[in-house]
């Protein structure tokens, strides 16, 4: 029965102090976390790696979550500050943008056509600023509407309408230059 | 230009590829499932609803649960604040708590808005701001500090630091700690309900180093030539690390010229020992200084200063306390990395004594004892455990230093030396808002009597520089441990000089004699140069000396008329003496405290000219600090070569009864080739 509980009564009741609320809760959750991480990140290892943190941190940081947002909304946000700060930890690395795509040679058993996709895709995210790229994630990839992104992000629908033209114009100069 | 129809396919293809997730691993995800589990009864335990300490009357929400469900419940935070407060005052450090909670949230506001607004030179300009201006107090004028205030909320420290970020108020963290101690509920303004909607950041963004290299070495730009008329005292503090060998070794012999950042020639030669005169009398250790000419500069002269520490009986050692801090995060599943470390622990524990005792703390996901305080005599109790460790999760550091540290004290016992041994590969990252918070701890333990040494390993993200942060301001060793003979180097032969400290704060100052000397330079101890005027004052922390070490240290000197002199004389510089001029080169003077002292003591000693050729080990010494500079790319070598190193340090090697100095030969033979296929 706590299946058909909504995601913010589990969340406030899990901040509160309730395990079997917790328990719903990030079993039903962890495939959205992943999979967002996996668009901002871009390997399988990173985002298995962001998903394990964010779930390790989630406890704690369910306790400053009040019903007032939307969990997912809240939840999309606490994914895209976790992988910001890892990208900004890996760029100190020196393979912050460059790593969006990295072990696509090892998906190498893939089938030829959506290797392609694959590696296009990654190139394209690399040549996409942070911002563009949470942008796309969020939009593109989870399906939200520019609303729902403009919540999570921060940032007014209007930026986020913008934001995609700029995603337009940064696909479209990549385009080009395929061409060539 | 193109059509808004392409427009619309490339965006199309981006949705299409998007949507191609890569199939996740089950077992990734049981696993943080687990974890996420664990954590939160971890932090049920831990009080994050309740307290079960006598000072709190009631607990606080956890036993109204889902009645507060849908209730405005903006009194937990203040509640949680206050309880932390209290439990900061009694001395009771809760730790195994993931860092962060509601009442670090309010400074996200700030920090989304910061990474919206600002591009990334804004960005950088800010770390490189705070890297520079470690003690610059924290206000909430740049949004980095911020940031890393309230990251943070195992440490009593941050709370208040988020709480000063956001009143904007400047303290020392120390000060704000009293306070916190007074009971003053400083924390209230950081509950302010309109600032806990948004979720906290995440811990991992702490380190605040900048550079782009995945590996990060703490160097200065080499000394430069100092004239004696002008500057004629040279301090500089003790250094007995040895990580920058190890590094570099490990670099040329995986085929690539180290870093020129990571050579800190100094610790090169400081890597070897030499066969120095043993201490006798009071003083725990003996100084020797030799004058033989500059191998690479016939026109100079190479003053090469010993220090060798005395070494007590075996037997005399007072009982070891060893916490050993163990990274068991995901990034140490390497060859090089937990398995090397645990065969490394393993031989070391050979060489300690039934009376020691050595306890295990993990940190990853979540920090925790795995082995409480045994008596080294129980082999079998600390293999199993050493045996048990297995690398996953992601790193909670400050939360396992703070336990290291609590396990410590609560095995310590009078006569007794605590240390905390902290082995990573350099992820040391979460929780502790800054190095120099980092640092601050560090030094408080330390004078509580807890010293702290650091050992890296593999190679990917080692922090070197965190590593001397921590180990310098811990009056430990820091060292890079690449191999299992390195281990043993470190851990065995070494053992008891790295563990047992019998000079504190020593400091070397050079007074060099304008009337010989015109001008001098010292190799190497960029990163450990002292103010003139902090030699005497004992309250400036510097480098110890343990049981049998040696510190060499190498200078430079042009003597006066010499054809090397590069700074022409001052036409009205020289103010002529009466005649009676001193024919000593310089007068040493080192200070250091005996353990546990506050006081130091002086030892003097003049350095004066000596015109016997240069012994095999001051060759062998010159010869190592003439490689870490080529490393480095030094302008005061001239054309001399490696070919010329390898030569001076063949002549120079000896007995070589353990093989390091012919390890050294082949390292530089290595460099020879590396930089000629260049």
């Amino acid at each position: 029965m706590r299946m058909k509980t909504s995601d913010e009564a589990l969340a406030v009741a899990a901040g509160n102090g309730d395990r079997d609320a917790f328990s719903v809760l990030i079993e039903r959750h962890y495939d959205r976390i992943y999979r967002m991480g996996w668009r901002l990140c871009g390997t399988q290892a990173d985002a298995e790696d962001l998903a394990h943190d964010i779930m390790a941190a989630l406890p704690a940081k369910l306790r400053s979550f009040r019903g007032e947002a939307k969990f997912t909304t809240w939840l999309y946000r606490v994914v895209m500050n976790a992988a910001t700060d890892r990208a900004r930890k890996a760029q100190r690395r020196a393979r912050a943008r460059d790593g969006w795509g990295e072990d696509y040679k090892s998906r190498a058993a893939e089938a030829a056509e959506a290797r392609e996709s694959y590696e296009w895709l990654s190139v394209a995210m690399r040549t996409l600023p942070e911002e563009l790229r949470q942008t796309v994630a969020l939009t593109l990839g989870e399906d939200l509407t520019q609303k729902d992104a403009a919540a999570v992000m921060g940032v007014s629908e209007g930026t986020v309408a913008w934001r995609m033209s700029e995603v337009k114009k940064h696909l479209r100069t990549l385009a080009e230059k395929e061409a060539i | 230009m193109s059509n808004q129809k392409d427009d619309f396919d490339d965006l199309a293809k981006l949705q299409a590829a998007l949507k191609d997730v890569p199939a996740q691993s089950e077992a990734a995800k049981q696993a943080a499932l687990r974890v996420a589990e664990e954590n939160f009864d971890r932090l049920q335990e831990n009080g994050g609803f309740a307290r079960p300490t006598e000072i709190q009357a009631k607990p606080a929400g956890f036993l109204k649960g889902l009645f507060d469900m849908f209730a405005p419940n903006s009194m937990k935070p203040l509640l949680l604040t206050t309880s932390s407060l209290v439990v900061i005052g009694l001395g009771v450090v809760l730790v195994q708590q993931p860092a962060f909670g509601p009442e670090v949230a309010p400074a996200i506001e700030q920090r989304t808005k910061s990474v919206d607004s600002e591009d990334a030179s804004t960005l950088s300009e800010n770390q490189v701001r705070e890297d520079s201006a470690q003690i610059e107090p924290l206000v909430a004028e740049t949004p980095q500090p911020v940031v890393e205030a309230e990251t943070d909320s195992v440490m009593a420290e941050s709370f208040v630091l988020a709480d000063e970020a956001v009143s904007s108020r400047p303290a020392t963290s120390r000060r704000a700690l009293q306070q916190a101690q007074g009971g003053a509920v400083t924390g209230l303004t950081a509950g302010s309900p309109e600032l806990t909607i948004l979720p906290a950041p995440f811990p991992d963004d702490i380190i605040v180093e900048p550079g782009p290299n995945t590996d990060r070495f703490a160097n200065e730009a080499p000394n430069p030539l100092r004239i004696t008329a002008e500057e004629p005292v040279s301090t500089f503090s003790t250094d007995v690390d040895t990580a920058s060998y190890a590094w570099v070794r490990r670099s040329l012999q995986n085929g690539q010229m180290p870093d020129p950042a990571s050579v800190r020639v100094e610790e090169m030669v400081n890597y070897f020992t030499y066969d120095y005169a043993v201490p006798e009398g009071d003083v725990p250790f003996a100084t020797s200084v030799t004058v033989s000419e500059t191998p690479w500069n016939s026109d100079t002269q190479l003053v090469h200063i010993g220090i060798q520490g005395e070494m007590p009986a075996v037997e005399d050692r007072p009982p070891l306390n060893l916490v050993f801090l163990i990274d068991t995060s995901g990034s140490m599943n390497a060859p090089d990395k937990l398995p090397l470390l645990v065969q490394s622990f393993r031989l070391m524990l050979s060489e300690l004594r039934p009376q020691d005792e050595v306890a295990i703390v993990t940190y990853a996901g979540s920090a925790g004892l795995v082995l409480e305080p045994t008596k080294a005599s129980d082999s079998a109790k600390i293999n199993a455990a050493l045996a048990n460790l297995s690398a996953g999760g992601s790193t909670a550091g400050a939360a396992g230093l703070q336990q290291a540290y609590q396990v410590a004290e609560q095995m310590a016992e009078d006569g007794e030396i605590g240390r905390v041994i902290l082995a990573t590969d350099g992820d040391f990252n979460v929780g502790q808002s800054s190095d120099a918070q980092m640092k601050t701890l560090i030094e408080a333990k330390r004078d509580s009597g807890t010293y702290l040494s650091v050992l890296g390993f593999g190679r990917g993200n080692i922090n070197d520089a965190l590593m001397q942060t921590l180990a310098q301001n811990g009056n430990g060793q820091a060292a890079y441990i690449d191999t299992l003979s390195e281990a043993r180097k470190v851990l065995v032969d070494q053992l008891t000089g790295a563990l047992f400290p019998i000079a504190g704060d020593v400091k070397v100052q050079v007074e060099w004699n304008p009337a010989q000397v015109a001008e001098y330079r010292l190799i190497g101890y960029e990163t450990r140069a002292l103010k003139r005027e902090d030699f005497n004052n004992d309250k400036v922390d510097a480098g110890d000396i343990g049981a049998g070490l040696q510190v060499t240290a190498l200078y430079e000197v042009t003597p006066v008329g010499s054809a090397a002199v590069l700074n022409d004389a001052l036409r009205y510089g020289a103010a002529a003496d009466d005649g009676t001029v001193s024919d000593e080169m310089g007068f040493l003077r080192l200070r250091y405290k005996e353990p546990g002292e506050d006081r130091s003591n002086l030892v003097e000693q003049p350095i004066t000219k000596a015109s016997a050729p240069a012994s095999q080990e001051a060759s062998f010494a010159a010869a190592i600090a003439g490689f870490g500079q080529l490393l480095r790319g030094s302008d005061y070598l001239g054309d001399w070569s490696y070919a010329d190193a390898i030569a001076l340090a063949n002549s120079g090697k000896g007995a070589d009864a353990f093989g390091y100095r012919g390890e050294a030969v082949t390292l530089m033979r290595l460099a020879e080739s590396l930089s000629q296929s260049r």
